[in-house]
């Protein structure tokens, strides 16, 4: 494990938020803005597909700050979200973008 | 929102229609009847087809930003969408002020913007901008259009999410080629239309009933979101029950019937000395449809200390957001207040009642002037007096709107159409074109200042044109005045950038643009001018020469506790 993530686990705010959203063009930009707008801070963002095309997952891993309530209730008012769920065990969903980092760099 | 209406058709009679003419067909079904807005080259389509409808009527503003706010004037007077059509590229551009707006005092609007034809998208092309990404932060939600048929789900989406829950903006950016496809259809989809408003559960309710009934210094803080939910008369039947007081927010005045025994008075930066002070002893703050602005609260954390808090609100993600609450419940206003009514003793509460009123009698709002229609004051107090109860008001944004906010006799909810959230000067005039446009037989009055005025007085063309019945009240400081105010308690005297030292000839202006106008600095009996002037049928402008010096107090400064004030005494 890199010394970020364990860095990162320390600190002990880091919560992961799965997001099931509308599948368009548009829809990251509506997430990725909110976060920027709101001053919540992101640490790991991850796009995957679904198997129905006009969904997508987001994963994000954010530092709590206290304010996660509050961050749930933001994401969830946006039009294309159609669930977010708080995932427990986020050292897990951490290791797991660490090795995949360490894979793709393995590519280069 | 996938339901169909109506006749279901035989395949043979599919219908043909292009995206533009199916746009102002969905307009028409959502019940549409006046679309202001300017035509633009990536809007030509739309334009060709609205002017084959019968049913929408197109107001043609002089800048997009002013016809953006024609349409929140007709949404705030009517509580329902309307819709504002702008161009591409700088027709976007200067929506988004009007807009932005929507967003922050929670306004059902929708608006249609022009893009250029989709292969053209992202080549940086005549008159193209990413009016999606502008949009994103300004909007409750937004769409780009890439197929015809999507706009049978869109359109009725748009006014769906504009009107349901917390209302807001909703962009709709629909590319020439899309305008101008044409696709077969089999019906046409439902009017979009308010979900049915958030309830919370019984037990809730029975909780804030009875954190209501063991409070001894209750007061309801209540906002736009009561306005919004159609609930001042449930407001008032609680506050009645139950003796409490009410100190309302700028967007929530026109709420509360001005002389209201309970009425405390807008909360706040410039409101009574008395109100702040009371909000300060209360042990329990009911605030409905409020979301605890900064203007409103001051410094939160010495806002209301001693109180628990009661937030009821539509949003949820307004709950807790500034200030941490004993109580938070998620509902429409209306809903809620009606359920704790039945709960609640009534009565009682002498005690805290005296209290107010010794508080009221030794910190009394103070309105210097008042009585000489020579002052900003006296003329909102005397056309106050002169207007009916159901005229509606719209103010620009400065010590004007503020004085009018302290002074005017508030009567009727959705009567007060005010730039709360934004403060965007500009506001005033073409909201108050679109109250008129709304509500024909309703006198409408735009307040306003020299400062804002100038920002879109561009629509005085626009109102000479449709000869609505609105009255523009322009106190001229020939000054910034709110910023002069501030450089003078806070920046040592310091004046930059605030005067405008060679005066402009306003009546002389609206004269120009085909609007009358009165003069009232040379009147021989200013009051009397007033009244004959508010009651001319028709446009016109009533110029008003005030005194810069004249300043709006009490003041909370900026980023201080609401019951530190500065008050105009010793100045």
């Amino acid at each position: 494990m890199s010394a970020a993530i364990q860095k990162m686990e320390g600190c002990g705010e880091i919560a992961v938020l799965r997001l099931t959203v509308a599948n368009h063009p548009g829809v990251m930009s509506h997430v990725i803005g909110l976060f920027s707008r709101r001053r919540f801070n992101v640490d790991v963002i991850l796009c995957t597909p679904e198997r129905d095309p006009n969904l997508s997952r987001i994963w994000i891993s954010v530092h709590e700050c206290g304010r996660l309530d509050h961050i749930v209730r933001q994401i969830e008012k946006l039009a294309d979200v159609r669930e977010v769920r708080r995932l427990a065990g986020a050292g897990a969903f951490l290791r797991g973008v660490e090795r995949l980092r360490q894979e793709l760099a393995c590519g280069e | 929102m996938n339901s169909v209406c109506g006749r279901r058709r035989q395949p043979e009679d599919k219908m043909k229609i292009t995206g533009a003419d199916l746009i102002v067909a969905l307009l028409e079904r959502q019940g549409i009847e006046i679309i202001p807005g300017i035509p633009g080259g990536a809007s030509l389509p739309l334009y060709d087809a609205l002017a084959k409808s019968s049913k929408i009527r197109h107001v043609l503003a002089r800048h997009e930003q002013g016809a953006g706010f024609m349409a929140q004037g007709m949404a705030r007077a009517t509580g329902k969408p309307q819709v504002c059509f702008a161009t591409s590229g700088p027709g976007a551009t200067n929506v988004v002020t009007a807009i932005a707006d929507a967003k922050l005092d929670s306004i059902p609007l929708v608006c249609i913007t022009g893009q250029v034809p989709t292969s053209l998208l992202g080549t940086d092309a005549f008159q193209e901008i990413d009016t999606y990404g502008l949009s994103i932060p300004i909007t409750k939600h937004n769409y780009l259009v890439r197929k015809a048929e999507e706009l049978l789900e869109v359109i009725p989406e748009a006014f769906s999410i504009a009107a349901s829950g917390r209302p807001g903006p909703v962009l709709v950016d629909v590319p020439k080629d899309v305008q101008l496809e044409e696709i077969e259809i089999d019906e046409m989809p439902c009017p979009g239309c308010a979900a049915p408003p958030i309830e919370a559960p019984g037990e809730q309710m029975r909780a804030a009933a009875e954190m209501i009934c063991g409070s001894r210094r209750p007061i309801l803080y209540v906002g736009g979101g009561i306005s919004a939910s159609g609930a001042a008369a449930d407001m008032l039947a609680l506050a009645e029950k139950a003796s409490i007081p009410i100190a309302p927010t700028l967007m929530g005045l026109d709420s509360v019937p001005s002389g209201h025994p309970l009425l405390l008075g807008m909360l706040g930066m410039h409101g009574a000395r008395f109100t702040n002070h009371a909000l300060a002893e209360c042990d329990l703050l009911i605030a409905v449809g409020v979301r605890f602005d900064d203007r409103a609260t001051g410094k939160a954390e010495t806002f209301c200390p001693d109180a628990r808090i009661l937030h009821i609100d539509i949003d949820p993600s307004e709950i807790e957001k500034i200030k941490p609450a004993s109580l938070g419940i998620a509902s429409d206003a209306g809903a809620a207040l009606r359920a704790i009514l039945p709960m609640v003793s009534s009565g009682g509460r002498e005690g805290w009642l005296a209290r107010i009123a010794q508080l009221r009698a030794e910190f009394p709002l103070e309105l210097p002037g008042v009585g000489d229609a020579g002052t900003a004051y006296g003329i909102i107090r005397r056309a106050g007096a002169i207007l009916p109860p159901d005229a509606i008001l719209t103010t620009d944004v400065g010590q004007h709107q503020m004085k009018v906010a302290q002074a005017f006799p508030f009567r009727q909810p959705r009567t007060w159409l005010t730039s709360g959230g934004l403060g965007t000067m500009g506001f005033g005039l073409p909201a108050a074109i679109g109250a008129a446009l709304a509500s024909p037989g309703r006198p409408v009055v735009c307040f306003s200042g020299d400062g804002s005025f100038l920002m879109n007085v561009q629509e005085l063309a626009t109102l000479a044109e449709e000869e609505l019945d609105v009255k523009i009240v322009l106190l001229d400081n020939r000054s910034l005045g709110l910023v002069h105010q501030q450089q003078d308690l806070f920046y040592g005297g310091r004046f930059f950038a605030v005067h405008y030292p060679k005066p402009v000839d306003f009546a002389g202006v609206a004269e120009c643009f085909g609007v009358p106008s009165t003069r009232l600095g040379e009147a021989a009996d200013p009051a009397d001018e007033l009244g004959r002037a508010l009651r001319e049928p028709g446009p016109r402008l009533i110029h008003a020469p005030v005194d810069v010096c004249d300043k709006v107090f009490p003041m909370v400064p900026p980023g201080g506790a609401n019951t530190n004030m500065l008050t105009g005494v010793g100045r």
